[in-house]
């Protein structure tokens, strides 16, 4: 066991455990924070992504140990059930889930997309998130879900946006 | 949730010591000779399904599960209606065994016309026993109260609430079979898109799965899997395991092999090294690559005729037979999430908490697994990510309690990985249609003959030999003989039957007890591949007969509510008036229609593709659906389920197919076994819903899978000339093209 120090949604942490263990791990079981999900373990579905300096990562292959002084940020840091962030409250109004385990890496994603590309193209969104899986079949609302998020966006003024 | 509500047993208990006084007040007459609807006549007290607390909390109980298909806030809106409360005031709780009323399966679209009925029936009931206490209490006429928020009300202003009329067993009592007088005033939630309950804790990091579920003192287990369900374990050395650490214990039974550790990942490394130090002999035990058609026709199947209408020969024909034969590859549920579970025994009782489709069911295999009666084992219900089926779900049940049952005490929690949920959850099964139809001379379809040959689409627990750790115990329970489900509903042969009048039609389900892959309940069982075979063919025969396929579909259907669902598809398409774009591309368009089971929900569905032959890849480019369920309680939530279906079976038909050697399943991850991604999703996706209100509530979760394999096949057909009759699409024969 080692300790580590991380940084996610902007609070520090102390962690103690195995160097080799992925982020997605310690995110869950030591941080108790749920939104990251495991699916796959092997980077191919993106249930797990996060953002590692404002980078979407797959937290199932980062080990911790890499993880270093880098700003770790998950879907828990975007915003809560009673203060959504604008992609999640865009989520809720176009109620783009059905059963939803691939949703939290889904908001991951396009908030890095967002942040970069504030007024992508559908064709950029869709490029964007085709990393990500969803099985449900829920590929239209999370495509529309996004563009409301970026119109949303788009009609704030400098300075309010994230 | 409403943890402090006494459990069901209990509370009959001890309704039971002294319960006849109370209902001796106002009880409604039992009637014999009625029929309750279902899931209420196995359940019939009214309590069992809407408590109400002296706080005026209301509780509803239902034995239904979400599995992301938003039936939580589908039943809260029945409910709410019928009580004219908003859904909002509600609490709901989903399948327990000790809770909750035992409605089976969560399966086969099933839930709004069962649960959704007796809810409403029950709610409808308890709202016309409150109106009698409140005008009994106010001294009032019923027609003169009026109901608002759960509170009654005289025209003087008097007023009484739900909980000041429920203090004791006024409930409980049995529901009759007459449907309750209609509740006053407006609709406070059917037919309204009440946004899901379930939605919000899902997008910002609740605890909204089973997977999130963390208890004191909770450990981890991985099972290490056989290479293949026919291998054998030589020797396993746990030495090393046992030295690594965090590591608890190593479980061996037969080959049931599994490590416990006090942490996730210590525990997924712990599995890995053990893994590495098994031997196992894995003898060649499935087919060398046949394809199909030929690995299905040489199973020996048990036929069974389940229409035989009309005489052939009996009509004049045109002359023109056509045949053809489809078939579907063994196929994956493919969960993005990998089954959970996590069971814990204390005290000579396990609980179990479990995404299974079914908590009572369950119960019962586990019970016979663990020997040990039903009464010491609670199942209780927490969501998992969207199964469609019987997946790996009951399974992982068994593992945990398994391994709950070797660590008495601590909860123990096992997620699989995605090679083993990839690898050994039930597939759904291969298929083969053999169709053959004559044309009449009037250009109708004068005779029928159509024999689908299929392995079981059920093994569903049950027994504890439908569960798969069970199979691989030193004293091992055999999977029982599975059966064919009976028709209407049908498994294998749901659908089998055409919606179309066609006056000789002869059709055979040739159903197979064993199959070389465990097979089960995937998302519309036979129905998929019934309805791409019936109407693939139905467009053949158009074409055959120089008509429109949606004209061709029209000149065969009697049913007016499948002419409405066809004909608003077509014009919403605008299928009358398409033209085929120009491009490097080819397009086409296709249609088909289904009525799930010939029962359920309606769909129709126009589709444009774009084939590009030199890679051979097919997308939707649009597709616009019509849909009719009955009486609609959430229009958003039908839409949602269509989309989600069309794009879903988009991916099934396109690309997805389970592939094996002579020794292993090989197809064990995203890689192996792609599945849709947002690059080839289509453009647009329309969902035209027809309400029929005062209807029956009809199931829509399974309704889209058939229709879209079959339209986009004939779009294929349209755009490029190729008749694709295998389930996924050839790409390769499109690119030869």
């Amino acid at each position: 066991m080692t300790t580590y120090r991380l940084q996610v949604n902007g609070k520090q942490h102390a962690v103690d455990t195995d160097p080799d263990t992925p982020l997605l791990y310690v995110l869950r079981n030591d941080l108790e924070l749920s939104g990251a999900k495991f699916g796959c373990g092997l980077g191919q579905c993106g249930s797990c992504t996060v953002l590692v300096d404002d980078q979407p990562a797959m937290s199932c292959l980062v080990p911790v140990s890499s993880v270093g002084r880098r700003a770790v940020r998950t879907v828990e840091g975007l915003g809560t059930g009673d203060k959504p962030g604008v992609l999640q409250q865009a989520f809720i109004d176009e109620q783009a889930a059905q059963c939803g385990y691939c949703i939290a890496g889904m908001i991951v994603q396009a908030t890095a997309l967002l942040e970069r590309t504030p007024r992508p193209t559908d064709a950029q969104i869709r490029a964007h998130m085709s990393p990500n899986l969803c099985r449900c079949g829920t590929h239209m609302r999370i495509l529309r879900a996004v563009r409301r998020a970026a119109d949303v966006l788009a009609k704030q003024p400098a300075g309010a946006k994230r | 949730m409403s943890a402090q509500l006494p459990c069901n047993e209990g509370r009959r208990r001890f309704l039971a010591a002294g319960g006849a006084l109370t209902l001796s007040f106002a009880m409604p007459a039992w009637s014999a000779s009625g029929e309750l609807p279902r899931s209420l006549d196995k359940t019939p007290w009214l309590d069992a399904w809407i408590r109400i607390g002296a706080d005026d909390s209301i509780t509803v109980f239902t034995g239904k599960v979400e599995l992301g298909q938003g039936i939580k806030t589908a039943l809260l809106q029945v409910a709410a209606d019928e009580l004219r409360v908003a859904p909002g005031r509600l609490l709901l709780v989903t399948a327990d065994t000790e809770r909750t009323p035992d409605e089976g399966l969560t399966a086969g679209s099933n839930s709004m016309k069962d649960s959704g009925t007796a809810l409403r029936h029950a709610a409808g009931q308890v709202r016309a026993r409150l109106t009698d206490l409140a005008a009994a209490r106010l001294s009032v006429p019923a027609t003169n109260l009026t109901l608002k928020d759960g509170a009654f009300a005289t025209a003087d202003g008097r007023r009484v609430t739900f909980g000041q009329l429920v203090t004791g067993q006024e409930l409980h009592v049995r529901a009759t079979p007459e449907p309750p007088p209609p509740a006053p005033g407006p609709k406070t939630a059917i037919g309204k898109s009440v946004p899901r309950v379930d939605i919000p804790p899902k997008l910002t990091g609740g605890r909204a799965y089973i997977q999130d579920l963390r208890l004191p003192q909770m450990v981890h287990a991985r099972v290490v899997r056989p290479p293949s369900q026919a291998a054998r374990l030589l020797d396993v050395d746990t030495a090393a395991v046992l030295r690594m650490p965090g590591v608890l214990k190593v479980v061996r039974d037969g080959r049931f092999l599994a490590v416990i550790a006090d942490g996730e990942y210590r525990a997924v490394k712990a599995a890995t090294t053990l893994a590495r130090a098994t031997r196992w002999d894995t003898p060649a035990s499935l087919p060398a690559h046949p394809d199909i058609a030929s690995l299905i026709r040489a199973q020996p199947a048990e036929p069974y005729s389940i229409l035989d209408r009309g005489a052939p020969g009996s009509i004049k024909t045109s002359g023109k037979t056509l045949r053809a034969s489809f078939t579907r590859a063994f196929q994956l549920h493919g969960s993005i999430g990998p089954s959970c579970a996590v069971a814990q025994l204390v005290d000579g009782h396990y609980t179990v908490w479990t995404h299974s489709q079914g908590v009572f069911p369950l119960r019962g295999a586990l019970a016979e697994l663990l020997g040990v009666k039903d009464s010491t084992i609670r199942c209780i219900h927490l969501e998992g990510a969207g199964c469609y089926g019987h997946n790996g779900a009951d399974d992982v049940a068994a593992d945990a309690a398994l391994l709950a049952r070797a660590l008495p005490g601590r909860p123990v929690r096992v997620q699989w990985m995605r090679e083993e949920e990839h690898a050994w959850e039930p597939l759904g099964a291969a298929m083969v249609v053999d169709v053959a139809a004559t044309l009449g001379a009037d250009g109708r379809i004068a005779d029928w003959q159509y024999a689908v040959l299929t392995p079981s689409h059920n093994q569903r627990p049950g027994k504890a030999g439908n569960l798969l750790a069970a199979t691989h115990l030193a004293k091992p329970f055999a999977p029982p003989v599975p059966k064919p489900s009976p028709q209407p509903e049908g498994s294998g042969d749901r659908n089998a039957i055409p919606y179309y009048a066609i006056p000789n039609a002869r059709v055979m389900h040739h159903f197979q007890p064993r199959a070389i892959l465990r097979t089960s309940a995937l998302r519309g069982l036979g129905a998929y591949c019934n309805v791409f075979a019936i109407e693939s063919f139905m467009d053949e025969l158009a074409r055959a007969a120089n008509a429109d396929p949606v004209a061709f579909r029209l000149r065969h259907l009697t049913d007016p509510r499948a002419i409405d669902v066809v004909k608003l598809a077509a014009s919403k398409f605008g299928w009358d008036s398409y033209q085929r774009p120009q491009g490097s591309t080819r397009r086409g368009r296709g249609f088909a229609f289904a009525r799930y089971k010939n029962l359920l929900a309606y769909c129709a569905l126009a589709v444009e593709v774009e084939v590009a032959l030199e890679t051979g890849l097919v997308r939707i480019v649009r597709a616009q659906a019509a849909v009719d369920c009955g009486e609609i309680v959430t229009p958003d939530g039908v839409r949602n389920q269509i989309e989600g279906g069309i794009v879903q079976s988009t991916s099934w038909t396109l690309l997805e197919k389970v592939r094996y050697d002579e020794q292993h399943v090989l197809t064990v991850d995203w890689a192996s076994y792609p599945i849709l991604r947002f690059t080839q999703v289509p453009d647009t996706v329309g969902v035209h819903l027809i309400d029929r209100p005062g209807q029956p509530f009809l199931g829509t979760g399974e309704a889209a899978q058939g229709p879209t394999a079959a339209a986009i096949a004939n779009a294929v057909f349209d755009a490029c000339g190729l008749r694709m009759r295998d389930l996924p699409l050839d790409r390769q024969r499109m690119r030869r093209a």
